[in-house]
């Protein structure tokens, strides 16, 4: 099974946002650069389908050298080979076209993403690749077997979770669940050092337009000042009389 | 040409996401000067989306789509959308419309925006307002296409109330069994709780609690304010509740009306599931936790005796005002 787990370089959860060139650029200043969590959980799986059923783990990425190091870290978690596509990743659809191409070019049977990276949140990478690739697709996946060309998933849905069968080739959109956060690995020793030596290929990017573009960036308006109270009484008050709320 | 908004059901009932989704495209027709359009799938009784603000439904009666599927829902929507002659679409946020989306989006050449929180600023350039960085940020982001999907955030907009005529019209979209090609096998759903997806009001409790034995008197407020049940992830990692009520970054997100946060510190990454929430009450012992700078209210004390006070208020609140 050839498997490809699109990864995210994303800023560290605890980052401070910050803007800067008027508020139309991310301020990268001082912020670590982290793989997607939700990317992170689709890897760890694929380490698993690498281990127990045999399968080689390319990762990928669409960015600027500066994602090499989140790469990196891949590799040295495990994967095969890591492949970046050298065009800054502006609005998730173009990141799809540009890993739709490098899927239908490498005859993926599997290709694993996440529900949403935590910087734009936009949720539309991985089935952009499967309408795009003609691949199935699964979203929210929480559980995952393959058993030859047929994959069953969960899916996390609203209030509940539902079971589903496809075929392969196949794109999901994992997350936590997928695999455990007990089961994710830090990269040791041994496998940075072989993370050296793996294979990162630079492609160049196939002409895909922007669909969007930030004019802008804001941020939330300060939070107004908490207003602690003493009695249950009071409490019950203020939610009805003045946030509205019961 | 009109804007074209997809309107999720459950058993032939709209949801209120649905009420949500045609108040907030009613609100970019009339920017656009143009009619709305709902379609609705298997949605029963479709008079009531004129309520809102739909000048026509597109009603889709076909068996096939008696369960949710993402593909051959994303094409039906698609081909409405063409039949219309959309420039802009709007779907909700529901785990469902979130899947749909990115494919509608192929589907019809055209960007789309998810987490979309207000009216667009502009419609020529087409620019909306959307939450990025898990809601510690908003970006203003302009549309290059000519058709658009956006993606409504939950609890955004409100449901709001715009007399149009609803006519409705069947409307039987073409699906191949490609469509099919992901089959639902089973759907395990509890259907006797508030889900925080739909909740309007959250209880949510954290470590502090100290044990699953204690929730007993989360459920009962919950249960008192018709509200879900949720937790801080390490209540959940400890399996002291179920994951499906992990909220924050890497759980789920909760947009509700009133969040209830009893014994949880405030750890940025349990706010940034939160944010979006519109008022924040916090219970913690703790006068130093974070949360307090992160809340509208708040009680500094011991959750044991806070709580079981509290759900009394409330019960003769309840009673007193139904
Ligand atoms: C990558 C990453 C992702 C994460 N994602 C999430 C996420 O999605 N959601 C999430 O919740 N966390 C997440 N976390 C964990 C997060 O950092 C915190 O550890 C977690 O939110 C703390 O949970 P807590 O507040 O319940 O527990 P604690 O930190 O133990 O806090 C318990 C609180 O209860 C108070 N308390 C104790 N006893 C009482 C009492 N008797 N009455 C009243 N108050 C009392 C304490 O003062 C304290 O403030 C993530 C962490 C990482 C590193």
């Amino acid at each position: 099974m050839k498997i490809l787990v699109c990864i995210s370089h994303v800023p560290d959860t605890t980052s401070k946002i910050n803007f800067t060139d008027n508020d139309t650029k991310f301020d990268t200043n001082g912020v670590q650069f982290v793989i997607n969590p939700n990317d992170e959980f689709g890897l760890t799986r694929a380490m698993w389908f690498k281990e127990k059923q045999g399968a080689s783990v390319h990762v990928i990425n669409v960015g600027g050298a500066e994602t090499e190091p989140t790469l990196r870290k891949a590799l040295a978690i495990g994967a095969d080979e890591a492949i970046r596509i050298d065009t800054e990743a502006t609005d998730g659809f173009s990141v799809a076209k540009q890993l739709a191409n490098v899927v239908k070019e490498g005859g993926y049977d599997l290709v694993l993403g996440g529900r949403e990276s935590i910087d734009y949140n936009g949720g539309m990478v991985p089935g952009m690749i499967a309408q795009l690739t003609g691949a199935n697709f699964v979203n929210t996946c929480i559980g995952l077997e393959i058993e030859g060309d047929t994959a069953t998933a969960i899916r996390e849905i609203d209030g509940g979770k539902e079971t589903v069968k496809a075929k392969l080739p196949l794109v999901v959109g994992g997350q936590k669940g997928i695999v455990e956060e007990s089961d994710l690995r830090i990269p040791n020793m041994r496998g940075i050092m072989q993370a050296r030596k793996k294979p990162l290929t630079v492609k160049d990017a196939v002409d895909a337009n922007a669909e969007t573009q930030t004019a802008q960036f804001e941020k939330p308006a300060p939070k107004g000042d908490i207003k602690l109270v003493e009695t249950v009484d009071e409490l019950v008050d203020l939610l009805h009389n003045e946030a509205k709320v019961i | 040409m009109s804007v074209v908004v997809y309107t999720e059901s459950e058993e032939g009932t709209f949801k209120k996401i649905a009420q949500e989704a045609v108040s907030y495209a009613k609100g970019i027709a009339d920017k656009m000067g143009v009619p709305v359009t709902a379609v609705a799938i298997n949605g029963g009784d479709t008079s009531e989306l004129g309520k809102y603000g739909a000048d026509k439904v597109l009603n889709v009666s076909n068996d096939k789509l008696s369960k949710f599927n993402a593909e051959a829902y994303a094409d039906a929507v698609a081909q409405a959308a063409k039949k219309e002659g959309a420039k802009v679409v709007v779907v909700s946020s529901s785990a469902n419309s979130k899947y749909m989306a990115p494919l509608l989006a192929v589907n019809l050449d055209a960007g789309y925006v998810s987490n979309v929180t207000e009216l667009p600023e502009s419609t020529e350039p087409f620019k909306v307002k959307h939450s990025v960085f898990t809601n510690k940020a908003f970006s203003i982001t302009e549309f290059k296409t000519d058709v658009k999907v956006i993606g409504l955030a939950k609890n955004a907009y409100g449901v709001k109330e715009n007399e149009a005529a609803g006519t409705a019209e069947d409307f039987a979209p073409e699906l191949s069994s490609e469509d099919f090609s992901v089959d639902v096998v089973s759907v395990d759903k509890a259907t006797d709780k508030v889900t925080i997806a739909d909740a309007e009001i959250v209880v949510s409790g954290g470590r502090g609690l100290k044990g699953p034995e204690n929730w007993e008197m989360i459920e009962e407020m919950a249960d008192i304010l018709g509200a879900a049940t949720a937790c801080s992830k390490p209540v959940s990692d400890m399996g002291w509740r179920p994951h499906s009520e992990h909220v924050g970054q890497t759980g789920k997100p909760v947009a509700a009306n009133l969040y209830i946060a009893i014994g949880i510190s405030g750890a940025i990454q349990h706010l940034a599931g939160i944010n979006a929430s519109k008022t924040k009450v916090v219970i913690n012992n703790d006068p130093e936790a974070p949360f307090f700078k992160n809340a509208d209210y708040g009680i500094v004390g011991d959750a044991f005796e806070v709580v079981p006070k509290l759900n009394e208020k409330l019960k003769e609140f309840k009673a007193q005002n139904g």
